[in-house]
């Protein structure tokens, strides 16, 4: 069964918990297995990922229709740049749980940009197929999601600093 | 290199995916701009944060004890061509018998395979149906009015399922020509794409997992149950077009 922790990691960063992460993940993987002896194209990790965003979001719709997905604002309000009024170096966040926090509240497809990015190391060109965006969207989204990462962790090291 | 044009670089030059053209400039540029390098090594910073292995979920094993017990063991092989074995075959058979062997096999391996000009001819019937604006000859979204219709002028009752709750909404059915036969289309659709399904009886009584191919842009997919042959048709991606026959293959029918 390869790929199944890809397919469980982005399952998990984008329903947000173990119990319907394993839902989406499983779902996914039958369909994948079921329908086409479990391996498609050249690279069958993008191609089972896919399948994991629309099982993803489909189960989404279904079960949690009122939640907030990413909106105009999201893409075009001006995010101010934490980095931009810092005069040194930010050492890199080794607390987990406040990274864990801090993706977690990205809109999810921002979320799954930086899982896909990050995570899986995959090229801007096969998140943009992955995710059926133009790459446009993909880059600006990653670099948007960063900005928004950034504030968010550069507050609280910076309260932890305080206390 | 001013730091309006160096900005947007930074982020694909961190990743690894700024054009060599490109990186000359802005190497230069942050060599000279200390705000722009600062920006860099912070955002080099983050993306070392976010690799850091524990934020990696791993499958747990009940999940991958769950999956692969629901794997029927048919899934898991590749179906394969039948290893005929020639060698014994040829010297038990008489010299004459052999060649018509020979020109039997030319004929077929030559040939376009069945199912690559049936996938043809499938993908053509789609196209048809969306030139000449003749999708549909009865046109519902009830599936307790689509598979009547279609008494009388099929000799086979076409199963017929309504996946609105699954976003892939009924929208009729026609009768089309295919391989020889009228078969049954039912229509659906996701958004603005339009999918074809297309429904006649099974010559081999046996099942069939579902086969992808992609024919000019349209993708099929084909699979049999133990009754009926399925084709499903669309300029809809893979992954959701796999969703969709999913969804019909293990949705409920409706009682005849």
């Amino acid at each position: 069964m390869p790929h199944l922790d890809a397919a469980y990691n982005l399952a998990r960063w984008l329903a947000g918990n173990d119990h319907d992460a394993q839902d989406v993940a499983q779902e996914a993987s039958l369909r994948a297995f079921r329908f086409f002896g479990g391996f498609r194209g050249e690279n069958a990790r993008a191609w089972l990922l896919a399948i994991v965003r629309n099982t993803f979001y489909t189960w989404l719709r279904k079960n949690r229709p009122l939640d907030k997905t990413v909106d105009i604002n999201d893409e075009t309000t001006e995010i101010e740049d934490a980095s931009a009024n810092a005069d040194e170096v930010t050492p890199p966040f080794a607390d987990a749980d406040a990274v864990r926090r801090a993706i977690a509240e990205l809109p999810a497809e921002f979320r799954e940009i930086v899982v896909l990015r990050e995570m899986e190391g995959f090229s801007y060109r096969e998140i943009a197929e992955l995710a059926e965006v133009p790459i446009g969207t993909v880059m600006s989204r990653l670099a948007r999601a960063r900005k928004l990462l950034q504030k968010r962790l550069t507050a609280e090291f910076n309260q932890g600093d305080e206390r | 290199m001013n730091c309006q044009q160096a900005k947007p670089l930074i982020d694909p030059y961190a990743d690894g995916e700024l054009e060599a053209s490109a990186i000359q400039e802005l190497e230069q540029h942050l060599q000279s701009c200390s705000a722009c390098a600062l920006a860099l090594r912070n955002l080099q910073s983050l993306k070392k944060s976010l690799k850091q292995d524990t934020l990696y979920f791993t499958a747990p094993a009940e999940l991958r004890q769950r999956i692969e017990s629901e794997l029927p063991s048919r899934a898991k092989t590749v179906p394969r061509w039948p290893a005929w074995n020639w060698n014994k075959l040829t010297t038990a058979m008489s010299g004459a018998f052999a060649i018509c062997l020979a020109l039997l096999l030319t004929v077929t391996l030559f040939r376009q395979s069945p199912e690559q000009s049936l996938a043809r001819e499938v993908a053509s019937s789609h196209i048809r149906s969306l030139m000449a604006s003749h999708a549909l000859d009865v046109v519902s979204t009830d599936q307790h009015t689509v598979k009547p219709w279609f008494n009388g002028k099929l000799d086979f009752s076409p199963p017929v399922k309504d996946l609105a709750p699954q976003e892939f909404p009924l929208i009729g059915g026609r009768l089309d020509y295919i391989d020889g036969r009228n078969v049954a289309a039912l229509v659906f659709q996701r958004h603005k794409h339009v999918i074809n399904l297309f429904i006649w009886p099974a010559k081999e009584k046996a099942s069939k997992p579902a086969s992808i191919t992609p024919i000019q842009g349209y993708n099929l997919i084909h699979w049999s149950d133990a009754q009926m042959t399925f084709w499903a048709v669309s300029d809809l991606n893979e992954s959701e077009l796999m969703e969709f026959v999913q969804d019909f293959a293990t949705g409920k029918t409706m009682n005849p």
